[in-house]
């Protein structure tokens, strides 16, 4: 039996609102970058799921960019990272809150 | 057995990206996250995408997740994971928020797609050849501005992640790095 898209679509929303609430509850700078990963990841989920449904490819070509803008926001944001642990000794966002007041 | 595979796969993506949201340790989070992008993985060969399927265990859980055990190892986050504070108000509106999302979403995903089989795979749409043909013709400016666009990426993790020449005086990041080690 073959298995309903909606199932597909169900479980990326569930994926992207834990997702969603590891971004807005943790305070670990890695861990919110992970539970975004994990967002983006879900949206791949859909869009696959879509691609499927109309029998049209266009959705996984869009997976192919997600996947590259998803390695170069992953490059830069944990050079962010790095650099900011260099110089405060934390990546803790609740103590880098320069330009938030 | 398709029904098989996608509900133990689905149940695992769930569980190991739960474990990536919930553990403190990092280390642990992101193995978790190599789990739950494998079980994604596998869902995509169920989808009849195999050359995304096989793309996401190379690029994610090959080189993105390498990268960030790279930097967790790096940084040496022995302190953070213990001092996870973080308002209980905001938590639990947070939860709040991404329940209310996932509620919206599934129940209009429910509405409009129920029972909306795929019909069977054909050979047409898993094929590579297709694939890549589509993307060298339709998506061929797309595809080289993302070259382009990794390119200034990997300019900018070098940049950004460079230790400061100790040298030049008038380094921006100079002032607060000594105020660090103060």
């Amino acid at each position: 039996m073959t298995v309903p898209v909606s199932w597909y679509l169900l479980l990326a929303a569930v994926m992207f609102a834990i997702g969603t609430t590891g971004a807005l509850t943790r305070r670990n700078g890695i861990t919110i970058f992970l539970s975004i990963e994990l967002m983006l990841n879900s949206v791949n989920l859909t869009l696959v799921a879509f691609s499927r449904l109309l029998d049209d490819r266009t959705g996984q070509l869009v997976v192919l960019f997600v996947l590259a803008v998803a390695a170069a926001e992953a490059a830069v944001g944990l050079a962010l990272f790095i650099a900011l642990y260099r110089h405060r000794r934390t990546i803790d966002v609740d103590r880098v809150n320069l330009m938030r007041w | 057995m398709e029904l098989a595979i996608f509900l133990i796969f689905g149940a695992l993506a769930v569980v190991s990206a739960l474990v990536v949201v919930i553990h403190r340790d990092p280390v642990k989070s992101t193995l978790s996250l190599v789990v739950a992008l494998f079980a994604t993985a596998v869902l995509f060969l169920l989808l009849g995408a195999p050359f995304i399927g096989v793309l996401q265990v190379l690029v994610y859980t090959g080189a993105i997740v390498v990268l960030f055990l790279f930097v967790v190892m790096l940084l040496n986050l022995q302190r953070e994971a213990r001092s996870e504070g973080g308002g209980r108000l905001q938590r639990i509106f947070a939860i709040l928020a991404a329940a209310t999302f996932a509620a919206m979403t599934g129940i209009t995903v429910w509405r409009w797609t129920t029972g909306a089989n795929p019909g069977a795979l054909d050979e047409g749409f898993v094929s590579l050849h297709a694939l890549a043909a589509e993307l060298f013709d339709r998506f061929l400016l797309p595809f080289e501005i993302i070259g382009l666009l990794l390119l200034v990426a990997v300019v900018a993790a070098y940049v950004l992640a460079k230790r400061p020449d100790p040298r030049s005086g008038a380094d921006p990041g100079a002032e607060s790095s000594t105020e660090a080690t103060r």
